[in-house]
């Protein structure tokens, strides 16, 4: 992971109250969580373990984000559509590094090109099956996966179906 | 119960104590509830005296009715652990005085004692009775049939029961009704100076509003004086932008030009705190209370003196040369953070030789211009340039 030279900046992990600073601060910190998520292709995030993680803590310089500045780059991340809370009580987060329409695309072109329209494929299939390996899905949180396949059911590419105790998806 | 009679508790010399008792009740016959409760029982050779408690009043029964003592038997329930004493008493006589109940079906009354009683006391009761020392030794004018009771003293009211208790209330109202009388007294005679105070304040505005401020020197004073007498500050200092008496006028002048030299050694800022404690130390005798001193300084700027005032954002109040502004600061800040890297407001002062709260404030202002960023640690607080916002 190629951190940017603010990680190594120790004013970067205090939430800066200068109004043009801090929104310069927040969008450098936007940039890192979505760089870092892609980099370790993991979609959660618990606010509470976060701090915990080197994304947000920094053990050479010593200094971490608060949990507030975490709540703050979270809440920023949604307005974009980069991230959703996954309750109520804002604790579990799912980081889209790719928003659900561009997976959606994704998985368009490859069921596509694979001749996969008109049949049926396991979710399983799709981001743990031996014909993903190579794609950019593969290993893809499933909650992800279903998101992408939402937006491909409002344009009747796909629907979502349940076959046998799986889930699984057809391709139009 | 109707031999008890209305008594004055206080012993008589001629009587002797044989015994006091504390927590008795009084039963009328065998009435399950009594009568008189919470109660102290004072036996004496002449009579069987019972104050309740928190009164004053006190009920007796003469001996000389009481024709025998006994001891009553614990009843089968054992509720109740209190010993109780039954006293069999003699018809009432007739021109006894009277007492709390007039009639009774009794001819004999039960004693409760919560606390208990030496077990000599019936005994020593029994005694008084034999020797009937209220034919020997009697404590009243006359004997029986008793005399009227003992002369009022002033001011004590011997009745208790249901009269006394009214007439307890109707002394509290009127005692009320002094004392409001009383206080009303004051707010008359405030009254009738206010009536003064309108007539010459309705003077002093008609003037106003004809000269536009000329109010001759004694009109103020009798003002000033009538506020002085009913408490009130002078409303006249108080909002200090309207009249800008000529006491603080000369005074700002004094301050700036005493401090001038001395604010610019330290740098060009003093906090109003030390300004003062400086000041006064100046003056010696005739020393300067805060608010003069405040409101001296507040209206420096107004009289275009090189010392003004300066309230931070954080409240910190500071006397400054006018020459000094914000820009100066940021910028020399901004630079000395930049050649050392970071600054903590400490280390500041002990580079600028000023206090550390004067430090901090101009980190402060630094970073509220953008020109540096704070980086807020458990190793304390400290000042970078701003390179989240110049860089990239």
């Amino acid at each position: 992971m190629q951190w940017p030279w603010q990680y190594d900046f120790p004013p970067f992990f205090t939430l800066q109250p200068h109004a043009e600073t801090r929104a310069k601060q927040l969008s450098a910190w936007r940039s890192i969580v979505l760089d870092y998520y892609k980099h370790t292709k993991e979609s959660t995030l618990d606010v509470r373990e976060a701090q915990s993680s080197p994304l947000f803590f920094n053990s050479t310089i010593n200094r971490k984000l608060s949990q507030e500045g975490i709540l703050l780059i979270l809440e920023n991340l949604q307005k974009t559509g980069n991230a959703e809370p996954l309750d109520k009580t804002k604790n579990r987060w799912l980081i889209f590094w790719k928003s659900p329409e561009e997976w959606g695309k994704l998985l368009y072109n490859w069921a596509q090109a694979r001749g996969m329209t008109n049949s049926v494929c396991t979710l399983f299939e799709l981001v743990s099956g031996d014909d993903t390996t190579d794609e950019e899905f593969y290993g893809l949180d499933t909650e992800i996966i279903i998101r992408a396949i939402r937006t491909l059911e409002v344009e009747r590419k796909a629907e979502m179906m349940m076959y046998d105790d799986n889930q699984g998806v057809k391709f139009f | 119960m109707d031999r008890l009679e209305y008594d004055d508790p206080i012993l008589h010399p001629k009587e002797d104590e044989i015994a006091k008792l504390r927590n008795v009740k009084i039963y009328d016959g065998d009435a399950k509830s009594a009568t008189f409760e919470n109660g102290e029982l004072i036996a004496t050779s002449h009579r069987l005296v019972y104050v309740q408690s928190g009164s004053s009043n006190g009920l007796s029964l003469r001996l000389h009715y009481l024709v025998y003592v006994e001891e009553e038997k614990s009843s089968g329930f054992g509720f109740s652990r209190s010993k109780k004493l039954l006293l069999h008493l003699s018809e009432p006589l007739p021109g006894k005085p009277p007492g709390p109940v007039d009639r009774s079906s009794c001819s004999f009354i039960r004693l409760s004692f919560k606390d208990g009683y030496d077990s000599s006391f019936p005994n020593n009761l029994s005694a008084a009775l034999q020797k009937k020392k209220w034919e020997t030794a009697p404590i009243t004018s006359t004997s029986l049939p008793e005399a009227p009771p003992p002369v009022q003293l002033p001011g004590r009211q011997l009745r208790a029961g249901i009269v006394g208790i009214e007439r307890q209330i109707q002394a509290k109202h009127k005692a009320t009704d002094d004392s409001i009388s009383l206080a009303f007294e004051d707010l008359n005679k405030l009254m009738s100076m206010a009536k003064d105070m309108v007539l010459l304040s309705k003077s002093i505005s008609d003037k106003i509003k004809e000269k536009q401020g000329e109010i001759s020197d004694d009109e103020t004073v009798q003002f000033k004086s009538y506020l002085l007498s009913l408490g009130i500050d002078d409303p006249v200092t108080r909002d200090n932008s309207r009249s800008e008496s000529h006491y603080h006028q000369n005074l700002a002048r004094q301050i700036s030009s005493a401090l001038q030299d001395q604010i610019k050694e330290i740098g060009g800022m003093m906090t109003l705190p030390e300004a003062y404690c400086r000041v006064n130390r100046a003056r010696g005798l005739e020393l300067l209370s805060p608010e003069d001193m405040l409101k001296a300084c507040q209206i420096m700027a107004s009289l275009g003196m090189p010392v003004t005032l300066k309230v931070f954002d954080s409240g910190v109040k500071v006397l400054h040369l006018s020459t000094h502004n914000d820009q100066s600061i940021i910028k020399t800040t901004a630079e000395a953070i930049e050649e050392s890297g970071s600054y903590t407001a400490e280390e500041l002062a002990q580079v600028l030789g000023m206090s550390v709260l004067l430090a901090k404030e101009r980190l402060l202002i630094t970073e509220k211009a953008g020109r540096a960023c704070r980086d807020d640690s458990i190793e304390g607080l400290r000042f970078y340039p701003n390179l989240l916002l110049e860089k990239n």
